[in-house]
């Protein structure tokens, strides 16, 4: 197998496009989960939603759906991105 | 027909269903299933590997946690769901893109060292096998409902079907019988959901039900805070005021779920490198509708369990012991739930007599209250379910054959992890390489028998219900094997010393920290410290001292590496490879 000597493009500025999306997504994910279910759950505790307060239905069922979105915004992305740098596969 | 026949029928039939699909993929195209890449579609794996992942701590176990711990158990939910966002980001592709068979191999090989591969197998054992001692419960608790025996009876029964059916099913063609038991497990969860769902807010989708408004126009979550509250509960919405161990147990799962071994090998047998990415998403889209099932069907069965004993509203006398519904008959026969009249009224007085409030205290003291009488296990909470709402006796069967399916795709899979890791990573790599292949199968089978024996005896007493014995396996691949695999692949400065001295001390330190409170090794009894707030050192709880085991393997790498040589150009170029989709090629069959 030859390492990284086929890419016709800059191929260390794949990576660092793929960990920039992958810190994004990380933000976005620890936020609705971490953050709103949890930490932050008493400051949004007087937001009235789906017939509760907006922490406990990111806790019992926002951060999942969010979590469903990310994996498929991500793996779009990504695919994006393979194309453009010419490192998809065959 | 009694319900004792319905519910052999049930199981009956989804096994046949399971061993037809085995017989029927064994003996079809083997070729096609199992020649390099395999071609399983990413939306056929994802509901393979949702089925593997969906575990008896989910099926049994998580809908009872989140009915008696409220807002608290989102952590769980969100610990098992939010994993696969980690997993696929930071290591499904990455993974597949090195395209060998193992999480051992990978960490063997990325730090050049057998060490490094001895201390994965170490890992992987001791979170798989307590991840078994949690299915292996649950397993125990739906045989000895559905078979009308006692519960370590039930315990030796599930231990002898899942041995038989980790044998049958250690075979290639899992993946299939596996998308077979999501279907019944699912089936079986959201069947009976939809009917509750029906009943209590009149809106079928339980999801949304659960946020929906009851009969009486109350929203559904206000009327269980209230009835609950009435009896000295805390409220199902209430806040947590210890968010340092909500958020760690929610994190520890996360990274555990990204670091178990029986799901990452999963990634390993898709085609590409992109669909390794897409195929965690579809294995979330399964997993998502049972967990936003989940905790509908844990708040609806707790409303319904407090109007069967106080059928005229909390404020009015419960009913008598002596005309309780069949099912609490049923159940007492487990040992699971018990009833035991303190007060000698023949009446069963169910509230919380651990309450803080004294004024409620003294005010059940003096209406001639002794003490909470009515025992349940968490446990029981989904299994009771439809009795509880008086779903017909096919739904009950149906339950029963979800559930068992549940515990049995999980522990045959990590049967299997276990299995490989010991006759392909330990024995054929480190210890013998000029075993026969003959010695191997051995070799696998008899270390199979040996991990259902130990989680057997252990879970006859088992260091907690289901889901938290599950959350404590969780902690051990979280600290252990998720660091070493996210540094191998995002740092090319970690060095073979670097990553044994990390592990070593991730995993020592989160074990000595669990065993110190759980009992060393699990064994009943040899706890060294209580476990409950006065114990926990810094008031960390050691179900959600993972993180806090990952952070120090994650110190000590870095520091040990950069003390110490760099890796080896050859390696560099390995992490290098990895990181590009790019000549993936066909995943090789093992």
């Amino acid at each position: 197998m030859s390492y990284g000597t086929h890419h016709n493009k800059d191929v260390s500025g794949y990576w660092k496009a793929n960990v920039r999306i992958i810190i994004g997504c990380l933000i976005v994910w620890a936020i609705c989960s971490l953050g709103f279910a949890i930490l932050l759950r008493p400051a949004l505790m007087g937001i009235t939603f789906m017939g509760t307060d907006l922490g406990l239905w990111f806790g019992q069922q926002g951060a999942i759906l969010t979590f469903v979105a990310l994996i498929f915004f991500y793996a779009w992305r990504m695919n994006r991105l393979d194309k453009e740098y010419g490192v998809e596969e065959d | 027909m009694s319900q004792f026949v319905i519910n052999l029928i049930f199981v009956g039939l989804s096994f046949a269903l399971y061993f037809g699909i085995a017989i029927w993929a064994r003996a079809g195209s083997t070729k096609e299933f199992y020649v390099a890449g395999g071609g399983v579609h990413p939306v056929v794996n994802g509901m393979a590997t949702g089925a593997d992942w969906m575990s008896a701590a989910s099926f049994i176990s998580m809908a009872g946690m989140i009915a008696m711990n409220g807002y608290f158990a989102s952590a769980y939910l969100m610990g098992w769901t939010g994993g696969f966002v980690l997993l696929a980001l930071l290591l499904a592709p990455y993974l597949r893109k090195f395209g060998k068979f193992t999480v051992p191999d990978f960490i063997g090989d990325r730090f050049y060292s057998k060490g490094a591969r001895l201390i994965a197998v170490v890992c992987l054992i001791l979170a798989c096998t307590t991840y078994v001692i949690g299915q292996m419960t649950g397993a125990g608790v739906a045989f000895s409902r559905f078979l009308e025996v006692d519960k370590n009876t039930g315990l030796i029964i599930a231990a002898i079907v899942v041995l038989f059916y980790a044998v049958l099913g250690g075979m290639k063609g899992i993946t299939y019988t596996q998308v077979a038991q999501y279907v019944v497990l699912m089936i079986a969860y959201i069947v009976p959901a939809i009917f509750i769902s029906m009943n209590i807010t009149g809106n079928p989708i339980p999801g949304l039900g659960m946020f929906g408004t009851t009969a009486d126009g109350t929203t559904m979550l206000t009327k269980l805070d209230g009835l609950i509250t009435d009896l000295g509960f805390t409220a199902y919405t209430a806040d947590v005021p210890d968010k340092l161990n909500m958020f760690l147990l929610a994190l520890s799962l996360m990274i555990g779920t990204a670091g178990l071994p029986h799901v990452i090998i999963r990634f390993f047998t898709v085609n590409k490198v992109s669909d390794a990415r897409s195929s965690a998403g579809w294995t979330l889209v399964f997993i998502a509708l049972l967990y936003t099932a989940a905790p509908a069907v844990g708040t609806m069965s707790r409303m319904n369990l407090v109007e069967t004993i106080y059928p005229n509203g909390t404020t009015s006398a419960p009913i008598d012991y002596e005309v309780r519904p069949e099912w609490m008959k049923n159940w007492e026969q487990t040992g699971l739930l018990k009833f035991e009249d303190k007060n000698g009224d023949g009446k069963i007085n169910y509230y919380n007599d651990k309450s803080k409030d004294e004024a409620f205290l003294a005010n059940a003291t003096q209406q001639g209250l002794q003490g909470n009488e009515l025992d349940v296990n968490n446990d029981i909470m989904v299994l009771a379910n439809p009795e509880i709402a008086q779903l017909p006796g096919w739904v009950i069967g149906l339950i029963a054959a979800g559930g068992i399916a549940a515990a049995l795709s999980t522990a045959a899979g990590l049967l299997l992890a276990i299995s490989s890791a010991i006759s392909h990573d330990l024995i054929k790599t480190i210890l013998k390489p000029t075993i026969s292949d003959k010695g191997e199968l051995t070799a696998a089978r008899i270390s199979m028998i040996v991990a259902i024996a130990v989680a057997t005896w252990l879970g006859m007493n088992p260091p907690g219900f289901a889901a938290q014995t599950v959350a404590l396996a969780f902690g051990i691949a979280g600290s252990s094997l998720f660091p070493a695999l996210m540094m191998g692949i995002f740092s090319k400065r970690i060095n073979n010393k670097g990553a044994v001295a990390g592990m070593l001390a991730g995993l020592i330190v989160t074990c000595v920290y669990i065993f110190l409170f759980k009992g060393w090794f699990f064994i009943p009894g040899t706890a060294t410290l209580p476990d409950d707030a006065t114990g926990w050192i810094m008031g960390i709880n050691p179900l959600g001292f993972g993180p806090i085991g990952a952070v120090i393997n994650f110190v000590v790498a870095f520091a040990v590496s950069y003390m110490t040589a760099p890796p080896p150009k050859e390696i560099q170029d390995l992490v290098e490879s990895v990181r590009y989709p790019k000549g993936a090629g066909a995943a090789v069959d093992h």
